[in-house]
Formats: structure tokens, C-alpha cells, sequence
């Protein structure tokens, strides 16, 4: 065996030398540092993140382990992608993990949030269902622990049962749909199963509607949305944020890569219309009972799940273009939903309120995290000059690309949905502003610099990455390169 | 010696899973609803290693997956049951009636 092949995956060494560094740190620091442990891993982090870009993207074309893992400059795209995403949840999480109650867990915290990253960048590059098994399971399972890492809090074990049982529920789905292709194919390599497998037939329509129902529980995307909000609620506020951004990011990109490379071939005859229910059923059904939130992290919990809809727009455009307006999509997002869980963390950390009424005439006591939670409301309501706008303009351009009638009427009915949209983020803008005759309960603060350095970070995100052009070229540019590691035999 | 036919094979598991999905919903004990999660994951198995047996016996890819497939279970199995028992000493009670502190 040729063990050079390891070098080919620098990504995910660097991360896992990344997490021993902090098991190591953790094990052998003094404990009267108090500050040490979240400030040493945050920073090997952010170096983590500004190397991936550093190094070349273009040259980072390679496959290893006879092609279960490949990796070209869209993955590393992604991973990029999800490296600023996890910093920014690192930066807004340090002052939750400084406290007391964190005091003998907080290396815990980290090597289990850096591990799920490590499983989304095997789901990532994986071309073979079994190293993609290990990956999401990787991804998924040490999520259920951080759920119920608040161990003084009822709600977070509460959200911890429903997310494992659901998880674990999906998993075996997941597994029934690959033991029918694998039937079908002979072989579980995401090319060969493309080339074995013939359309039209029963078992094919099975498999490939419970690998979508699989995913449809990763991605929350209605109907299989229900652990959703509860989770988003009961969790700690930073593993909701790392929930509602990177899990969701890293699951849409493998969501496409499955279907395109996998079921490529079977687009028009099976998967096209299942997509095209899940995506105007998750698309509504998010909006609509995003109305009716109190809770803000339910609220936001609703409006993710509204946005996986639109991100699944880029799924069924099936197009390199398709790939990089998601990858685009998922950059905006992680800026736009980071900055409102900064807002909400922030003030949560600091007055433990999460009720859209506590957040009345919150201008007048702190204006800049009301005018940081406006921006990213703007943002993720689509509003022009931000980058929300942006992506989903880029995202609704690749799905009406096709140019078939059915897409331009999904296109109009996710476009209707942003207006419906726009009423509930700006319950939340009026509530901060607007209401200006009640007396606000959250006290006039100043929030610690780790939060204020992400939150500047979400709102320069907002405004430059939509007008930067460079940012999305970049983005379709690496989508169109080495095709042949996605679109191999796609027919459209 | 002669081979049984794939259906005695791949009905039972399928009915299997059928009975965990089915326990899934209605029991109301989370022990329980880990067992029948449990049903579905090794007939998952059984289909693997079937399939592998039967329609492609030159080949070991179905039942590899089965050996990480089982181990991903006992994992999978672990941390619910570590949950569960948090659950335990929060509300001295494993019915799943009780935990709808958050719901719509």
C-alpha cells in the first residue's frame, strides 16, 4: 500500500492533529488557567482556516483509496466554506465556554464539535456509500452529546432524546435505501452505481426516495422537520448555531453530490418531482410556522428550515452553476444566521432571555446588537443591497436555468415565500425599533470582544460578500473544474 | 447442499424493519423505541449480507459494510442509552409522554 495516498487528505490531517493538540492541551494544562483552553483552540482554528485558503485551491485535484476519496477545488471550496462558519461559532462561543459551568468540560466541547466537522469533510469528498456511512455517523452522533450538553438545563436533554432517536431513525432509513442499490448495482462507488443501475424500476424508486428521506432529516426539510425546532430550543446556543449552519451546509453539498453522481442518470424519470414536493412543502411550511414563533431560536429554527428549501434549489438545477450559487448560498447564510445567534448568545449569556417580547425597544439600550440583529434579518430576507439578496437571486438564476415551466413555477412559488418571509424578519426589526413605548428589560451592555469579533465579522460578511463579485466567480469557477468528480454521467 | 431462495431471506428482514418502524411510533417507552430502532439497523444488516450472498457472491463489498454497519449500531446504541439515562435522573421516568415541555 502506498501511504503517500494520506497526504492527499491535508484537510482533514490538519484537523485531527488540529483536535489532538487540544486533547493534549486539555490533559496536561494547569486548571488555574481559566482562559487558556478556549483561547489556545480558537486560535489553532482560525490558522487552520486561513491556511486552507492559503494553499493552492486549483492544484488540490486527487483521488486516494482506489477513489472512495476524492478531493478537487470545489470540496475544497466548502471546506473553506465551513472553516470560517465553525470560527465564527469558536468566537461566539468562548464566553459560554469561559464560565464556571464549563469549567472541568470545556475540552470536551471542543474535540466533540471539531470531530463532527471532521465527519462532514469525510461526508464531503467521500465517493463510496461506506466511507460516507462513517462520515455522517461521525458528523451526527457527537452532536447528539453536545446537545445534551447543558446538563443543568431540562430542555437539553429533552432536545437530545429527539435528536438521537431521529437521527438514528434516518440513519437506518438512509441504510435500507443503500442496501437496495447496492442490490441493484452490485457495488456501493458512487460512479459504478450510476453506470449498474437502470431507471424505471420499483426498487430504484424505493432506494432513492428513503436516501431522500435520509438526508430530508439531516437537512431538515419538511416532512421530516419535526425534531427541528425542539432541538434548535433546548440545545445551547452555540451548538444550535454550529446545528443550523454547518451541519445543514456540509449535508446540502453531499445532498447534492448524491443525487447528481449517483442518481444523475434518473434525474427527469424519479428524483426530480420528489424534490420538487419536498422543496415547496419545506419552503412553506417553514415560513408559515415561522409566523407564529415566540421563542428565538425556535423562530430561527423555522426560518433554517425554510432556508434548506431554497438552498435545495441549487439540488435540483443539478448544474455546476447550481453547485457554486449553493456553495454561495451556504457562505451568505453561515454570515447572515451566524450574526442573529451572535445577537441572541450575546444577550442570552448575559440576561438568559430568548423571548422575541424581551427584545421590545432594544435600540434604545443597545443599539449596535440591534442594529447587527436588523442586518441580518435584511440579509436573510433577501433585502438588495445585502448579500442575501444576492445568493438568492444566484440561486433562483440556476434553478430556472433548465428552462422548463415546471422550474420557473418553483421559482415563482420560492419567490412568492421570500415575500411571506420578509412579514416574520421584520416582526423582529419592528419589535427592536419600532416599539418604541414599552421600557426594554435587556440592560445597555457591552458584550466581550470575542462575540463583538465575530459579530463584526457576520456583518462585514453581509455587506462585502454580495457586492465582491470575485467571491461567487471564484465560487462557479471551482464548481466547474474536474467535473468528472461529480457530474460524470449526468444526463439532464 | 441446496440454497434456500433469496425471498426466505429478504421478506422476514423487510418485515422486520416493518416492526421497527412500527415500534418506532407507538411505544412509548424509550427503551423500547431503542429496540425497535435496533430491529431496523440489523435488518439492514440481513439485506447486506443477503444481497452479497446471493447476487454477487464474487465479492466482499456488502458485507463489509455490514461489520461498520454493525459497529456504527453499537455506537449509535451507547450514546442513546447514555442519554436516556440523563433523562432517568432529570424525571425519574423513561416514558416518552413526558417530555413534551417543547412542542410546535
Amino acid at each position: 500500500m502506498d501511504y503517500s495516498q494520506f497526504l492527499v487528505m491535508h484537510q482533514e490531517i490538519g484537523l485531527l492533529v488540529l483536535i489532538l493538540l487540544i486533547f493534549l492541551f486539555d490533559t496536561f494544562s494547569s486548571r488555574q488557567v481559566p482562559r487558556g483552553l478556549s483561547m489556545f483552540s480558537v486560535c489553532l482554528f482560525g490558522l487552520l482556516t486561513v491556511g486552507g485558503f492559503v494553499f493552492p485551491w486549483d492544484k488540490a485535484v486527487a483521488s486516494a483509496f482506489g477513489g472512495m476519496y476524492v478531493t478537487s477545488p470545489v470540496m475544497v471550496a466548502i471546506k473553506n466554506v465551513l472553516n470560517v462558519g465553525v470560527f465564527i461559532v469558536l468566537l461566539q462561543s468562548m464566553n459560554w465556554a469561559d464560565g464556571e459551568f464549563m469549567r472541568i468540560r470545556r475540552g470536551e466541547f471542543y474535540e466533540l464539535l471539531l470531530i463532527t466537522l471532521f465527519g462532514m469533510y469525510l461526508m464531503i469528498s467521500a465517493r463510496h456509500f461506506l466511507l460516507f456511512i462513517i462520515g455522517l455517523e461521525t458528523a451526527s452522533l457527537p452532536l447528539a452529546a453536545l446537545v445534551a450538553f447543558d446538563k443543568n438545563r431540562y430542555e437539553s436533554h429533552e432536545a437530545a432524546v429527539k435528536y438521537i432517536l431521529t437521527a438514528v431513525f434516518s440513519s437506518a432509513i438512509f441504510m435500507m435505501g443503500l442496501s437496495f442499490v447496492y442490490a441493484l448495482a452490485g457495488t456501493l462507488y458512487f460512479n459504478d452505481i450510476a453506470g449498474a443501475c437502470f431507471g424505471g424500476d420499483a426498487m430504484l424508486i424505493v432506494a432513492v426516495a428513503f436516501v431522500i428521506a435520509g438526508f430530508g432529516f439531516k437537512l431538515s426539510l419538511v416532512p421530516f422537520h419535526l425534531w427541528t425546532a425542539d432541538v434548535y430550543q433546548g440545545a445551547p446556543t452555540a451548538v444550535t448555531s454550529y446545528l443550523s449552519v454547518i451541519s445543514k451546509g456540509a449535508a446540502a453539498f453531499s445532498f447534492f453530490v448524491v443525487m447528481v453522481q449517483v442518481f444523475g442518470p434518473f434525474y427527469g424519470k424519479i428524483w426530480e418531482w420528489m424534490l420538487y414536493a419536498l422543496i415547496i412543502l419545506t419552503i412553506t411550511v417553514g415560513n408559515l410556522f415561522a409566523l407564529r414563533q415566540k421563542n428565538l431560536k425556535r423562530f430561527l429554527a423555522f426560518s433554517s428550515i425554510s432556508q434548506a428549501g431554497y438552498i435545495m434549489l441549487g439540488v435540483i438545477s443539478g448544474s455546476a452553476q447550481g453547485l457554486g450559487s449553493l456553495i454561495f448560498y451556504i457562505l451568505v447564510y453561515i454570515f447572515s444566521n451566524l450574526a442573529a445567534f451572535g445577537v441572541i448568545s450575546s444577550i442570552e449569556n448575559k440576561t438568559g432571555r430568548v423571548d422575541m417580547d424581551s427584545y421590545n425597544n432594544l435600540y434604545s439600550t443597545n443599539p449596535r446588537l440591534a442594529f447587527t440583529m436588523m442586518l441580518a434579518m435584511f440579509s436573510l430576507a433577501g433585502i438588495p443591497p445585502f448579500a442575501g439578496f444576492f445568493s438568492k437571486f444566484f440561486i433562483f438564476s440556476a434553478a430556472v436555468q433548465p428552462g422548463t415551466p415546471a422550474l420557473y413555477i418553483l421559482t415563482l412559488i420560492a419567490l412568492i415565500n421570500t415575500i411571506i418571509s420578509l412579514y416574520y424578519y421584520l416582526l423582529v426589526v419592528k419589535a427592536m425599533f419600532i416599539k418604541n413605548q414599552e421600557e426594554c428589560v435587556i440592560p445597555a451592555f457591552r458584550s466581550t470582544g470575542s462575540e463583538r469579533l465575530g459579530m463584526w465579522i457576520c456583518v462585514a460578511g453581509i455587506i462585502f460578500v454580495g457586492l465582491f463579485s470575485c467571491i461567487y466567480n471564484s465560487l462557479i469557477s471551482a464548481a466547474q473544474m474536474n467535473t468528472e468528480y461529480i457530474f460524470t454521467l449526468f444526463a439532464n | 447442499m441446496e440454497k434456500l431462495p433469496i425471498a426466505l431471506y429478504i421478506i422476514p428482514s423487510l418485515i422486520m424493519f416493518c416492526c421497527g418502524v412500527y415500534g418506532f411510533i407507538t411505544r412509548k417507552n424509550m427503551i423500547a423505541i431503542l429496540i425497535s430502532l435496533e430491529l431496523m439497523l440489523n435488518s439492514v444488516d440481513i439485506n447486506f449480507v443477503v444481497f452479497n450472498r446471493f447476487l454477487y457472491p464474487g465479492q466482499l463489498e456488502g458485507m463489509m459494510f455490514t461489520l461498520f454497519a454493525i459497529a456504527i449500531a453499537a455506537a449509535e446504541t451507547a450514546l442513546a442509552i447514555a442519554i436516556i439515562v440523563n433523562i432517568f435522573r432529570a424525571v425519574k421516568n423513561i416514558d416518552i409522554r413526558d417530555l413534551n415541555k417543547m412542542k410546535f
